[in-house]
């Protein structure tokens, strides 16, 4: 790739671009946003949507900004009065045949076509003959089609073409007729598909799970990351009254560009459990007691330092950075075998995309557990479990047979987002937050560390992982000090070189000894 | 012998010259009229010496846009190590005109001859006829010429034993107008809905497969041999009015006209010597009205800009329209132009591909007011709306379909308004729609 | 979209069909570019392309029925519906339309018994559709009946041109 530097001004702003760098991103650059439809940096552009012409100096016709690179010394008009007037006659034409059913539309709110016609529409129609109707068409498993608000960009299209590289899509038909088709036979099914909804600028493709769930504005976003495997997608999470309803793809083009897969886009039902842990529980003369966190942070430290024998740590693949490199601290001077549940299932890639799949390796903090020494051989370590003298089970799920060798340990701590009644040993049972709660840092398969962000308070007494580790660990020894925040508790990591939860962004950072090779 | 009537003083019989001839569709009866001899020429010259030939000439494209032929040709590339392909463009589909398929259909080795003189210019093995599906006997007719100059060696791994192969493929198009469009052509050719493609790059950089490709129209090519026996000096000679026009051009004039046919004119002849002497004017008791005079894209013309007009590229731009296909629609005072326009706007309605915004849904709408407006619920607005619509369909999408049925929206408002408003104002009586 | 689904399919691709479309591979350098010329063999042997052809068309080529189905619905001269024993395409677009076009129309729909465009005749003889522009403007109207070009047809002479299509 060229480095040279182009200056084109935009809208009367100097920008220094890359050569071959398309108008549209280099307004980017210059802070101007420059309407489209079908552009998208993820697909390749068509130029069809026509919404993204620009008047350049010395050029006798406005040019689509989607396809045409910048040439040095350009001035670009993405807001002169040909501009604005060719946007408006693309949106007059896209809204005629286009449904007024806003106020029933899932799109509205995050909706392209509402926005642009906001900004550069026409305040009244001049269209007075009968609207096109096509009825709805069912797609695939999470998809429904609504050809009346669709406006052709081919988004949909491209993308499973040349990105899922299953092109099951269509444009039937020419002219005004046309729409997007599917082959009766086929079904919008591939692991992917569900992007089809997001890339879809209008609400003419829509998700049969989020329908009709929420009005967007109504909903609390967050980012996070996808914990459904290895790969870690950026995610945002989107909640309704503190319901998860909708992950989303957020942007990231080192991982998942703008993608995530179905598997992770459906799997947030979990967080939504309605019976969490909410309090902390202390066994007592055999029985379960709720206390105060103080009792309960007090009974945990004691029970560590009183622990003679072998400790095991099971750990679930979300469990944060934070929440593990902690815990391992707490349980210091012990011989801690340590180990992550690894749930497998098949790898699902998005073709199109170099490096991007649905990953085998179903445990999104895998290689922060690596990192930080956690991540033994989970077999071994549930043998070793049942002998062990302290077991701490940390946010995961067991087997019936793992969860039959940990009972028979001799004391089990259980640091978990909802109560587990087999594990008839545990000592202390400590309501933990889940992702969606609470700061922390997952590490990718390429190390890459990624800031998960809370979108909801956390339940009842529910503290973070990391922070009943620390408290438990402070109260081990006279000068300590528990860190106050999870940015303090990741900055005490070891492992991450000093880097801080600010280092991390918003699109992380690879750590590790593999930083170097793989700057991109 | 002309076609369909007998050729007429006013006209230059050169492409033409064979027309109603079924022998000269044969190979023999080609070669006994003087044909292959321009190959056999081009097969002992170099591509260079080829194309300054045609540049010589003065040649422009007969499909419409007028470029200059050798020029085009120039652009090819050089020692690029590429496979080149050359397109011609057989889908004659802008209606009113029908002279390819007279080409087609009379001298098929002709076209045969100027592809392949093309072919060795542009450095291309391989050349793709493609013809448009409706024209099913000029199809056979081409097959089946094609397959004689493979069987005389005329085509083939090595031509006429030069050592060089020329390779030629008819492929039939399906239905689709839009596939007159160079790169529509491409796509539709390569297997694809015949969208047109974003330019650049431009078929000589990446056309057909990816490679480069030159594609011209059947008249273009079928005049290249012609050009070649007969020296470029000659061909640029045939001109009455702007140097920049040379040569002859078939023009096919349809519609009002006592003889409607394709005639073949030396650039610059007056217009109406074109349609009162060689198409013998009006029926009886009319009068002209409009004319639309290349092919159904351009803007039309009034009776005034007719008497004035010289038929070449300058001489109709300087009436407000243009050559282009050579396509002349002829409209004589009974012709309801309200009627005409509207059905032309559902022509481009129904072949728009669907891509581009303004395309799809500005031919539509653009058909439905003026369905509107002759069954007589027309609105005071509706022509300002419809001169603003067309703007917005103007100059704004990937190809020019979108222009092109805005253009006799604009000049039919602007040159005939009263029949617009004899219909608003109820004066005219509605037309009932549809069969 | 379409009722036809259900019916076996039995392949076109065999023999002399597949012979056809095997000849032509060489000469073009992907397959997907002998789409067109497969979906006109279809047709030359079925008449139409039905979901069973479209399949086959795709696994011939190695492309995905949605994408066959695209590329043929962009084409105005493939049926993805039976039609009559003879399709006629009247040419109504204006150079035609001036010159009578429409009333050729009338009386082809009239004569054959089609009565709407297209609609097949009760016995199943033809069916008649509106074309737009078959390049045959110089001699109106003009008719594609099957693979015949038929040049200036008027009201008068429709009866006979029909009786030449049993």
């Amino acid at each position: 790739m060229s480095t040279e530097l182009l200056t084109v001004t935009i809208d009367g702003v100097p920008v220094q671009v890359a050569r071959g760098t398309a108008m549209i991103e280099a307004a980017k650059m210059a802070g101007i946003m420059v309407p489209h439809y079908c552009y998208h940096p993820s697909l390749p552009s068509p130029a069809v949507c026509r919404m993204c012409l620009v008047e350049v100096e010395k050029m006798p016709k406005l040019v689509p900004a989607c396809v045409t690179p910048v040439a040095d010394g350009q001035v670009i008009h993405v807001h002169s009065p040909a501009a604005v007037k060719a946007r408006a006659g693309v949106l007059e034409f896209l809204l005629i045949n286009h449904p007024l059913d806003c106020p029933i539309c899932d799109q509205s709110g995050e909706c392209e076509l509402q926005d642009f016609v906001f900004q550069g529409g026409r305040a009244s129609s001049r269209f007075s003959e009968p609207k096109r109707y096509n009825p709805v068409e069912d797609f695939g498993p999470d998809v429904l089609y609504v050809p009346n608000r669709c406006i052709l960009c081919t988004r949909c299209v491209r993308f499973m073409e040349s990105v899922a590289e299953d092109p099951v899509l269509n444009v039937s038909e020419r002219g005004d007729r046309a729409y997007i088709g599917i082959d009766e036979s086929q079904r919008l099914d591939h692991p992917w598909s569900g992007n089809v909804v997001d890339l879809c600028p209008v609400g003419s493709l829509l998700s049969k799970d989020f329908l009709h769930k929420a009005r967007v504005w109504d909903l609390d976003g967050s980012a996070s990351v996808c914990t459904g495997c290895t790969q870690g997608c950026n995610i945002t999470v989107d909640t309704r009254d503190e319901v998860v309803v909708r992950l989303r793809p957020r942007p990231n083009l080192e991982v998942n560009r703008h993608f995530i897969c179905d598997t992770g886009r459906a799997d947030y039902r979990w967080m939504n459990r309605g019976d969490r842990a909410e309090a902390p529980l202390v066994r007592m003369d055999g029985t379960m007691y709720a206390v105060e966190w103080d009792a309960a942070l007090a009974r945990l430290a004691a029970l560590v330092s009183a622990t003679s024998g072998p400790v095991v740590l099971l750990s679930g693949g979300r469990a944060s950075c934070e929440a593990l490199g902690w815990t391992a601290r707490l349980l210091e001077g012990h011989a801690v075998t340590a180990a992550m549940l690894v749930p497998m299932g098949d790898e699902a890639p998005l073709g199109g995309i170099p490096d991007l799949a649905l990953r085998r390796e179903r445990a999104a903090n895998l290689e922060g557990a690596r990192l930080l020494g956690l991540a033994g051989d989970w077999d071994a370590a549930i043998v070793r479990a049942a002998s062990a003298a302290l077991v701490v089970v940390l946010d995961t799920e067991l087997s019936d047979a793992d969860a039959a060798r940990v009972s028979q340990a001799g004391t089990l701590v259980h640091l978990t987002t909802v109560a587990d009644a087999r594990l008839t040993n545990a000592e202390l049972i400590l309501p933990i937050t889940s992702v969606v709660e609470s700061q922390g840092v997952l590490v990718n398969r390429d190390r890459r560390a990624q800031r998960v962000l809370p979108v909801r308070p956390a339940p009842g007494m529910a503290r973070s992982a990391w922070w009943v580790a620390a408290n438990a660990w402070a109260l081990r020894a006279a000068d300590r000090t528990a860190p106050a925040t999870a940015g303090a508790a990741f900055r005490a990591l070891d492992a991450f070189e000093g880097l801080s939860h600010n280092d991390l962004g918003f699109i992380g950072r690879v750590v590790g000894a593999v930083a170097a090779e793989v700057t991109r | 012998m002309g076609y369909p009537h007998p050729i007429h003083a006013t006209e230059t019989p050169v492409l033409s010259t064979h027309f109603g001839e079924v022998e000269a569709r044969s190979y023999s009866g080609w070669v006994a009229r003087g044909g292959y001899e321009g190959l056999r020429k081009a097969l002992t010259m170099t591509p260079e010496q080829i194309v300054d030939e045609v540049k010589a000439s003065g040649l422009r494209g007969r499909g419409g846009a007028g470029f200059p032929t050798g020029l085009k040709w120039s652009f090819m590339p050089k020692d690029d190590g590429k496979p080149h392909y050359l397109c011609c463009n057989a889908d004659e589909s802008e209606p009113g005109t029908f002279k390819d398929r007279e080409i087609l259909r009379w001298t098929p080795h002709a076209l045969i001859e100027g592809c392949a003189i093309a072919a060795l210019a542009i450095r291309a093995e391989v050349s793709y006829i493609y013809i448009r599906g409706e024209y099913t006997e000029p199809y056979h007719i081409l097959q089946a010429a094609v397959d004689e100059a493979y069987a005389a060696g005329a085509l083939g791994p090595n031509a006429f034993g030069s050592g060089k192969p020329l390779e030629m493929i008819v492929h039939r198009g399906a239905g689709a107008y839009i596939c007159g469009e160079e790169t529509a052509l491409m796509n539709s050719l390569e297997g694809r809905r015949g969208n047109p493609r974003i330019k650049p790059p431009f078929p000589a950089v990446s056309g057909l497969f990816g490679q480069p490709t030159t594609i011209n129209n059947v008249e273009t090519l079928a005049a290249v041999p012609h050009i070649l026996m007969r020296g470029a000096a000659w061909y640029a000679g045939l001109c009455l009015g702007n140097p920049k026009s040379t040569g002859t051009k078939l023009i096919s004039v349809c519609g009002h006209v006592q003889r409607p046919g394709t005639y073949e004119i030396t650039l610059g002849l007056p217009m109406r010597d074109l349609i009162f002497e060689a198409c013998g004017g009006m029926l009886p008791g009319r009068t002209l009205k409009a004319v639309i005079p290349g092919g159904s894209s351009v803007p039309i013309m009034t009776p005034d800009e007719v008497d004035r007009c010289v038929t070449d590229y300058e001489g109709i731009a300087a009436e407000g329209s243009l050559l282009g296909s050579g396509g002349m629609i002829v409209m004589d005072d009974t012709t309801d132009i309200v009627y005409q326009i509207m059905r032309l706007a559902r022509f481009y309605a129904h072949e728009s591909c669907a891509q581009c915004t303004n395309c799809r849904e500005g031919t539509g709408w653009t058909t439905r007011i003026l369905e509107r407006i002759v069954a007589g619920k027309g609105k005071a607005s509706d022509l300002d709306l419809l001169m603003d619509l067309a703007e917005n369909m103007t100059g704004k999408t990937i190809c020019v379909l979108s222009d092109s049925c805005a253009t006799p929206v604009v000049s039919g408002i602007q040159k005939f308004r009263p029949d617009f408003e004899a219909y608003l104002s109820g004066a005219r009586a509605p037309v009932s729609l549809g069969i | 979209m379409s009722s036809h689904a259900a019916e076996p399919h039995t392949p076109v691709f065999v023999g002399a069909a597949l012979a056809q479309l095997e000849a032509l591979a060489p000469k073009y350098p992907t397959r997907m570019a002998l789409l067109l010329p497969a979906l006109w063999i279809v047709q030359q042997e079925r008449g139409w392309v039905s979901d069973g052809a479209i399949h086959e068309v795709a696994e011939q080529l190695e492309l995905t029925p949605a994408y066959v189905r695209g590329v043929i619905t962009f084409y105005t001269m493939y049926h993805t519906h039976p039609v009559g024993r003879h399709f006629i395409q009247v040419c109504t677009t204006s150079p035609c339309n001036l010159c009578g076009a429409e009333d050729v129309a009338r009386a082809l729909l009239e004569h054959t018994g089609c009565g709407e465009l297209g609609a097949t005749s009760p016995d199943g003889r033809f069916t008649v559709v509106e074309a737009e522009c078959l390049g045959g403007c110089g001699f109106t109207t003009p008719l594609l009946i099957d693979d015949d070009f038929i040049e200036g047809v008027t009201v008068a002479t429709v009866p006979a041109v029909l009786e030449r299509y049993s």
